[in-house]
């Protein structure tokens, strides 16, 4: 019992030394590991994301990218750690965290149009059994105009083409306001179009004091678009500002074997950054 | 009473028009107690069914309707066991209600403890429930106390049997569904289209389908006694499912199924009414099937003749296209203002028969005029027409040919295919894109030339 009294006592001074060191942060996930019933698949994640940055998660495929933000919102149970949100837990602060899910988690021939799922965007500042309001439906179309879908509002989502469906999940978390936005793979199997339309509005939200946190595969426009990078793999390999980390030597630690493809993109980042 | 029938015996006596009448006008008290309680059941079940399909647990409500039937029996002996003669309706449902939820419990245990998946577990707990539940009954019917002979009515339904009070029970049960449906509404359809994105906006999606999945047993328990435990799943999925062939919201698609359910509850209950000997829960059952029917084929929505329609309007207009482009082509760098019909065969994989009927058509919607038996020329609206998806056409190969690393000879079949649905939003970035405003040169003429 003495033994138990301590080690809660012990936890606890952990998290008070740790949320001193971060309030500010808007994220700072502490000893993080999350585990699929048997296979751990994050181990002791222990970073802060700084404020107003573009920062993107990179690293091979099963390296966790996804169970990163989707633990940090509690979407998957951890089996350690903290995550706080300006020092508070995520309960308390998600108002200010949008979500930007795969595109393939939903059924895109759910019966709605695009300022439908919008919409959905308001849905927890509304509340309960409350109906949508003209206030709401009003935001959602400013948020599809800022990703130019203003003229899809009432097209049915099946009907739209796979960036136009992302876009319209990007509008979504735009709608909701928030000061962090985490998305899962925006610019998967989008068209050119899209890709930039996206690109613009993560250059707005950083304008505007925003923290965007981008589930990321293609390595080579990691320096044009981000600021930050967490290189992920089971573990954080590392983290910190693109042009600092983003280097071969941490790129083969990330992907190790299987980088021979990327070693090449790696050698040119490399060469550019000298030449800056 | 039925033990005087036999098999041979298949005479269906048809009513006379006055008693016809007399049933469709609901002018018998017993007529008007079920046709209300099966209406009311309708909507209700039209309405809850409307999100149990869109979150795709259809099946699941089918194994919760048939797990209900050992609760039935066990209320019953149970029931038996204190005392009374297990005749308490309040009370069977109720063990209808537990076991229902159990089945749906045991459900989720199998999935989320085992690598099988929902069709599996589902099968397994929908057959061994309903295969206890019918053990059971066998051993209920043989206990020497008790009444069990309205047990086995929960199979198949008895509707006949409805008594003014359970149809007020029916139209209580439409009501709270109506409302549950009224003020949840937003949040079903979130759990129903993502409810990942639901759960980090912090609306309890666990309880959320909880409530959904109590209702939905609900319904199945009040439907029990109508449609039977065997066909009650029925009410809850064909109606929604035909609506959804004629909307493309939710909130009309709730409006229609509980519409279609309506329907169907009065229609199947006049009908069984009407000609005798008909069970009315199965008929029910088939008169949603004929909704279902219709709604396959004239579906405003998605119905299958919409589609063909807009598959053979859009063939049409792809031929039309690549007619006009054809000409184009041919007039293209030469001094000539007309072609002759052999050239723009020569030109496509058509038939000459069916070049006549494209110039035909062509003709008649003024892209072109003719200036001989077998000569024709672009009217100046057909030639800026042609005009427009050349340059479309052109624009996306060669926006394929320099971003996708296609093969130039590979690039033509999914142009053709691709340029009838560039919007003009692509086709300003393409140009931006590409620097392009003028026509350009296609990489490859129709006709193969080139190689």
């Amino acid at each position: 019992m003495d033994n138990l009294v301590s080690l809660m006592s012990n936890i606890n001074q952990s998290n008070d030394r740790h949320s001193e060191h971060s309030l500010t942060a808007p994220v700072s996930i502490h000893d993080m590991t999350v585990a699929y019933q048997r296979k751990p698949v994050l181990w002791d994640v222990d970073l802060d994301i700084p404020e107003g940055k573009l920062v993107t998660i990179v690293g091979p495929n099963g390296a966790g990218k996804s169970t990163l933000i989707k633990a940090a919102m509690d979407l998957v149970p951890k089996a350690s750690g903290i995550v706080k949100f300006y020092g508070k837990t995520y309960k308390s602060q998600r108002h200010l965290v949008s979500y930007v899910p795969q595109r393939e988690t939903v059924d895109w021939d759910f019966p709605i149009d695009a300022l439908g799922v919008v919409t959905m965007g308001r849905y927890s500042n509304i509340g309960w059994c409350l109906p949508v309001r003209k206030k709401d439906k009003h935001i959602a179309m400013e948020a599809l105009e800022r990703v130019g879908m203003s003229d899809y509002a009432h097209r049915q989502i099946s009907q739209l083409s796979g960036g136009q469906q992302q876009r319209v999940f990007l509008a979504r978390a735009l709608a909701q306001d928030a000061s962090i936005c985490f998305m899962d793979e925006p610019f998967a199997s989008v068209d050119a179009a899209t890709e930039r339309a996206i690109v613009e509005v993560l250059t707005e939200l950083k304008q505007a004091g925003k923290t965007v946190v981008v589930v990321h595969h293609d390595l080579q426009t990691v320096p044009e678009y981000f600021d930050y990078v967490i290189m992920l793999n089971m573990r954080v390999v590392a983290h910190g500002n693109v042009d600092e980390v983003f280097t071969e030597e941490n790129l083969k630690k990330t992907y190790g074997g299987r980088l021979t493809l990327l070693s090449e993109a790696a050698e040119r980042f490399a060469r550019q950054g000298k030449s800056h | 009473m039925i033990a005087t029938h036999t098999l041979s015996d298949v005479r269906i006596t048809l009513p006379s028009w006055e008693e016809f009448l007399h049933v469709v006008l609901l002018e018998e008290y017993n007529t008007r107690v079920v046709v209300l309680g099966v209406m009311a059941l309708g909507l209700a079940s039209g309405l809850i069914g409307t999100f149990l399909v869109l979150r795709k647990r259809a099946l699941t409500a089918d194994a919760l309707s048939h797990a209900t039937l050992p609760g039935i029996v066990i209320a019953f002996m149970f029931m038996v066991g204190l005392g009374g003669d297990g005749k308490s309706l309040i009370g069977l449902l109720i063990g209808a209600f537990v076991f229902g939820c159990i089945g749906v419990l045991l459900i989720l245990a199998i999935r989320s403890t085992t690598r099988l998946k929902d069709d599996a577990a589902i099968g397994i707990v929908l057959s061994v429930l309903f295969g206890l539940g019918i053990c059971l009954l066998r051993i209920a019917t043989d206990l020497p106390s008790g009444n069990s002979a309205g047990l086995s009515g929960f199979i198949f339904g008895k509707a006949a049997s409805m008594v003014a009070s359970d149809a007020i029970v029916m139209v209580s049960l439409a009501i709270f569904v109506s409302i549950c449906t009224a003020f949840l509404f937003k949040e079903f359809t979130v759990l129903c289209f993502d409810s990942s994105f639901g759960s980090s906006q912090g609306w309890p999606c666990l309880l959320l389908d909880t409530i959904l999945m109590t209702l939905v047993a609900i319904v199945t328990v009040i439907a029990l006694q109508t449609v039977g435990l065997v066909l009650a799943v029925a009410l809850l999925i064909i109606p929604a499912a035909s609506a959804r062939f004629w909307t493309n919201s939710v909130k009309k698609m709730l409006i229609s199924a509980a519409i279609i359910g309506v329907l169907s509850g009065w229609l199947g209950a006049v009908v069984s009414a009407v000609i005798p000997r008909i069970p009315t829960g199965p008929i029910i059952v088939m008169i949603c099937g004929f909704w279902f029917l219709l709604s396959f084929v004239f579906g405003a929505d998605s119905g299958m003749l919409k589609r063909q329609v807009q598959r053979i309007r859009l063939n049409r207009k792809i031929e039309l296209q690549h007619l006009l482009r054809a000409m184009y082509e041919l007039i293209e760098g030469s001094e000539k203002e007309s072609v002759t019909t052999y050239s723009i065969v020569s030109k496509r994989s058509w038939s000459n028969s069916h070049v006549n009927a494209l110039l035909q058509r062509a003709k008649s919607g003024g892209y072109i005029e003719a200036t001989g038996s077998i000569e024709f020329r672009l009217t100046s609206f057909g030639s800026s027409e042609a005009n427009r998806i050349v340059r479309n056409h052109r624009l996306w190969e060669v926006y394929l040919i320099n971003y996708a690393d296609i093969a130039p000879s590979h690039v033509d079949r999914d142009a053709d295919m691709i340029e009838h649905v560039l919007g003009t939003e692509m086709v300003h970035q393409l140009e931006a894109l590409l620097d392009h405003d003028d026509i350009i040169d296609s990489p490859h003429p129709l006709g193969g030339a080139t190689s």
